[in-house]
C-alpha cells in the first residue's frame, strides 16, 4: 500500500476539512473557553459529528458503522488538530470503539449506536498518576458473586466529567506491573460509587480525575476476557496513540500555516520578516520535521489497519516523533509571531497549550522512545 | 495486475535463486566490497564479476531502464519487487556508479539517441565509470558561478579550468562536466559536456580528508578538445540539466539515513558498554540519546518509503528532493555521533586491529561531507524557504 492517502481518502479529507473550518473553527473553541463553558465541548457538535459519520468512522458496518480504519479516523484527527476543536472524538470515536471491538455482543449493543449517533460520549480511565504508565495497573477489581467490586483512582480521564461510559482498566490478579491480571471494563458513570472531579486543564480542555469506591458491576461489564486484558489495553493504546499524532500534526499544521502568513506579511527594518534566513531556515527546518512527523503517522496507520506485526512499534515511533515535532512547530509559531504570539487576544497561544496536552496524552516522546528501546533490547 | 506481479516475483526469486552467488549474498564488509566498474576497476573476487555480468545481461543492473539501452525494463511495481526479492536473498548490488544514479536519468532525459546508445550501455554493464565535474575553487555552494570555460572553436570545444570535489575522478574514465560557454549570463552561459578522462590535457590529483581518505580529487583541463556531439542539452541548457541530475543526487544521498548502513547502534553500544541489573544499556543518558535518534530513524524510513511512493505516483513537490538530502544527511551526522560516543576510546584508535583500522572513526569523519555535498544544508533550506514555504528573497 503506498504511504499517501488513496483517493477515497483523499474525498473523506475534502468533506472533513471544510466541515470543521466552518463548523468548529478556533473561535468556537475561544467561546466555549470565554463563556467557561462546564462541559467543556459542544453536545450540538457532537450530534453533528454523528451526523456526517464521523463517530462511527471505526465502527463497523455491521454494528451500523462506516467500517474504515484509522487512516480514516486520523483524517478525522487531523482537522480536529488544526481547528483546535474541542471534542471528546478520540476517546469515545478511536479508543472505545477500539475496546468495545473486544467485547460481546450485548456490550457493543448497550453501547455502539450512541456513540454513532453522537449521542454517546465515552472516555478512557487508564492513567493512574501523573505520568503515563500503563504497565502499572494498580485499581482493584475484586470479585464478588457473579460479578466485581471496583476500587481505585484514575486521572487525565479525558471528558470523563461528561462521559457515559467509561474505559476502565483494572487489576482483577496479580500486583504492581504483572502483564497478566489485567481486565478492561465498560463502566456506566452512573453506576454508584464514581466520584468524578472535572478539571479544567491549560488548553480549556477538560480531564478528571475519577474515584471508584466499591463500584459494583456483573460480569456482562468486562470487555474480553477477565485477566487477560493486557494485549486489549495495549491494542487501545497504539490506536489512540496513532489519532493523537494526527491530531498533533494537524495542530502543528494550524500554528504553521498561521506563522508562514505572518513570516509573509510582518515587516521589521522595512522588510517582511519572512525574507531573513535566520527566520527562513528554521521554517525550513520546522517544515521537514512535520513532513517526517506526518510520514511516521500514516504509517502507524496503515500498518494498524493492515494488522501488521510492527503496528505498536509504528504507533509508538508515530506519538513520539508527531510529539517532537509538533512541539517544535508551537514553539516556533510563538516565537516568531514575537509579542502579540503571548497575547490571549491572538490564537497562536491556544495551539501551544493544546500541543502541550496531547503530547502528554497516552505517554509523551521520552516514554515512548523508553518503550522503542525495550523493544529493541536495550 | 496484482497476479502478474506475483508472478513476476516468483519468477526474479527463482532467478536470483540460481544465479546470484552465495559470496554475494553476505553483507558487504566495507566500502571495498562495493562493484563500481569501468576500465581501472579491479574486482575483488570472481563472484563478483560473476555477479555483474550475469545481471549486466539480465538488465538487472539498472532494472527500470529502456531494455534497448541495456536496462531490464520493469515498470516501478516490478523494479520494487526486484528490489524486495533481491534485499530477502541479501544480494548485494551488483553494481553502483554515478552513472547508474546521476547520469542515466539525465541522458535518458535530455540525450540524442545516439548518445543514449553509446553511453547508456556501457553504464550498465559497468564498463564506463563516470566522475562528475561540478564544482570549483570558487564556485561550491554558489556553484553557477563556475567559471572553466568551453570556447567553441568550430568542429569542438577548448576546455580550459579546474575542478574540485571530484569523486573519485582519478578512478573514472568519463566526466559530465559543467563548462561556461557565455559570460554574459550566469545560469544561461553554462553548457553540460562529456569527455573521456584519457583525452589529452586532463589531470587529476586526490585531495587527502580528514577521515583520511582519499575519495574527491582536483581535476585540471589545460586546453582539453572535446567534440560538439558530446555536448548533452543545447548550448547554454547545462544549468537545466544540472539541476535535473541534482535531484537525483540529492535522492541518492539522502536514501544513506534511511536505513543506515553499518552496525546497529544499540547492538554496537551494548557490546562496547554491557548492561545494567535491569538488562538496559549501562549508561542512561546514552541510551536516553540513542533512543531518541531511533525515533527519527524509524520516522526517516516512514518518510523515505512515502517520497518513493509518492515519487513513482507524481505527487511529489519538485523542491522536495532538498527536504530528504537535508534530513537525511543530518540524522546520519547524528548517527555517526553516537556510535562514536558509544564506542569511547577505543573508537578513537585510528589503525589497530580492536579499531578495525580505525573504522568507527573514519566513517564518523566521512559522514560530515554529507551535508556539505550535493548542496549545503544551507543551501538546502534555502531552497525549501523559497520553493516550497513561498517565503520572499532577502
Amino acid at each position: 500500500m503506498p504511504l499517501f492517502l488513496d483517493d477515497d481518502q483523499e474525498t473523506l479529507a475534502d468533506t472533513v476539512r471544510p466541515f470543521m473550518a466552518s463548523e468548529a473553527p478556533v473561535s468556537h473553541l475561544r467561546t466555549l473557553r470565554d463563556a467557561d463553558d462546564p462541559a467543556g465541548f459542544s453536545r450540538d457538535l457532537w450530534r453533528q459529528f454523528g451526523e456526517m459519520g464521523f463517530t462511527g468512522v471505526l465502527v463497523d458496518e455491521a454494528d451500523g458503522g462506516l467500517g474504515m480504519g484509522h487512516v480514516e479516523a486520523g483524517i478525522v484527527l487531523e482537522e480536529i488538530g488544526r481547528n483546535l476543536t474541542p471534542s471528546p472524538f478520540i476517546g469515545t470515536a478511536v479508543g472505545a470503539v477500539e475496546a468495545l471491538r473486544g467485547a460481546d455482543a450485548p456490550l457493543k449493543q448497550a453501547w455502539l449506536p450512541g456513540i454513532i449517533a453522537g449521542e454517546t460520549v465515552a472516555a478512557l480511565a487508564l492513567d493512574e498518576a501523573a505520568k503515563h504508565r500503563p504497565r502499572h495497573v494498580g485499581l482493584k477489581a475484586e470479585r464478588q458473586g457473579n460479578g466485581f467490586r471496583l476500587s481505585g483512582e484514575k486521572q487525565f480521564v479525558a471528558f470523563g466529567h461528561e462521559a457515559d461510559l467509561l474505559i476502565v482498566s483494572a487489576r482483577t490478579s496479580g500486583d504492581g506491573s504483572d502483564e497478566d491480571g489485567v481486565t478492561l471494563f465498560a463502566v456506566p458513570r452512573s453506576q454508584p460509587g464514581i466520584t468524578v472531579k472535572a478539571e479544567r486543564l491549560a488548553d480549556s480542555s477538560f480531564a478528571a480525575r475519577v474515584d471508584l469506591d466499591g463500584v459494583e458491576l456483573d460480569g456482562s461489564a468486562v470487555i474480553g476476557e477477565v485477566d487477560g486484558g493486557r494485549a486489549l489495553l495495549n491494542r487501545v493504546l497504539s490506536v489512540v496513540r496513532a489519532g493523537a499524532s494526527s491530531e498533533m500534526v494537524g495542530v502543528a499544521e494550524g500554528a504553521s500555516a498561521m506563522t508562514l502568513d505572518y513570516l509573509k506579511q510582518r515587516k521589521q527594518f522595512g522588510r517582511v520578516i519572512g525574507s531573513y534566513q535566520a527566520l527562513q531556515h528554521r521554517a525550513a527546518h520546522l517544515y521537514s520535521e512535520m513532513e517526517v512527523a506526518r510520514a511516521a503517522t500514516l504509517k502507524a496507520q496503515q500498518s494498524l489497519d493492515a494488522g501488521s506485526a510492527d503496528a505498536d512499534r509504528d504507533a509508538s515511533v508515530a506519538k513520539a516523533m508527531a510529539g517532537m515535532a509538533s512541539g517544535l512547530a508551537v514553539r516556533e509559531a510563538v516565537q516568531m509571531h514575537g509579542g502579540i504570539g503571548m497575547t490571549d487576544e491572538y490564537d497562536v497561544g491556544f495551539f501551544m497549550k493544546r500541543q502541550r496536552v496531547l503530547a502528554e496524552m497516552f505517554g509523551d516522546a521520552d516514554f515512548h522512545a523508553d518503550r522503542l528501546a525495550r523493544m529493541d533490547g536495550y | 495486475m496484482a497476479d502478474a506481479l506475483e508472478g513476476f516475483r516468483r519468477e526474479a526469486r527463482d532467478w536470483l535463486e540460481a544465479n546470484c552467488p552465495a559470496e554475494m549474498r553476505t553483507p558487504m564488509r566495507s566500502e571495498k566490497d562495493i562493484c563500481w566498474g569501468g576500465r581501472k576497476f579491479t574486482f575483488a573476487s570472481d563472484a563478483q564479476k560473476q555477479w555483474l555480468d550475469v545481471m549486466a545481461q539480465r538488465g538487472w543492473t539498472v532494472p527500470d531502464w529502456p531494455r534497448d539501452y541495456g536496462g531490464g525494463g520493469l515498470s516501478p511495481a516490478e523494479a520494487k519487487v526486484l528490489k524486495q526479492e533481491m534485499a530477502a536473498l541479501g544480494c548485494r548490488v551488483p553494481l553502483q556508479s554515478f552513472g547508474i544514479s546521476m547520469l542515466g536519468p539525465a541522458l535518458l532525459e535530455y540525450g540524442t539517441e545516439a548518445q543514449k546508445l553509446e553511453h547508456l550501455p556501457k553504464i550498465a554493464r559497468g564498463e564506463i565509470r563516470w566522475c562528475q565535474g561540478y564544482s570549483e575553487p570558487n564556485a561550491g555552494s554558489d556553484l553557477a558561478s563556475l567559471a572553466t570555460s568551453a570556447e567553441d572553436m568550430g568542429d569542438h570545444f577548448l576546455v580550459n579550468g579546474q575542478k574540485v570535489w571530484t569523486s573519485y575522478a582519478d578512478q573514472a574514465d568519463w566526466i559530465f562536466c559543467l563548462v561556461r560557454t557565455d559570460t554574459s549570463q550566469k545560469q544561461g552561459g553554462i553548457s553540460f559536456l562529456l569527455f573521456d578522462m584519457e583525452s589529452e590535457g586532463v589531470s587529476t590529483k586526490p585531495i587527502r580528508l580528514i577521515s583520511g581518505a582519499s575519495p574527491f580529487c582536483e581535476t585540471f583541463f589545460d586546453d582539453v578538445k572535446v567534440p560538439k556531439d558530446q555536448l548533452l542539452g543545447a548550448v547554454n541548457q547545462g544549468w537545466t540539466v544540472a539541476k535535473y541530475l541534482l535531484g537525483h543526487e540529492r535522492e541518492m544521498i539522502s536514501g544513506m539515513g534511511g536505513r543506515a548502513q553499518g552496525p546497529l547502534l544499540s547492538e554496537y553500544a551494548l557490546a562496547k558498554i554491557g548492561r545494567d541489573e535491569q538488562r538496559r544499556l549501562d549508561d542512561p543518558v546514552l541510551r536516553a540519546r540513542i533512543a531518541l535518534y531511533e525515533v527519527r530513524a524509524h520516522a526517516f524510513a516512514a518518510m523515505s518509503e512515502r517520497f518513493i511512493d509518492r515519487l513513482k505516483a507524481g505527487k511529489i513537490h519538485p523542491a522536495q528532493p532538498s527536504m530528504m538530502k537535508y534530513y537525511g544527511t543530518e540524522l546520519n551526522k547524528d548517527r555517526h555521533e553516537l556510535l562514536m560516543a558509544a564506542g569511547g576510546s577505543d573508537a578513537l584508535e585510528w589503525d589497530s586491529e580492536n579499531s578495525g583500522g580505525g573504522k568507527a572513526a573514519r566513517a564518523w569523519l566521512r559522514t560530515k561531507a554529507n551535508s556539505i555535498e550535493g548542496g549545503t544544508s544551507e543551501i538546502q533550506l534555502n531552497i525549501i524557504a523559497k520553493r516550497i514555504l513561498e517565503l520572499p528573497e532577502g
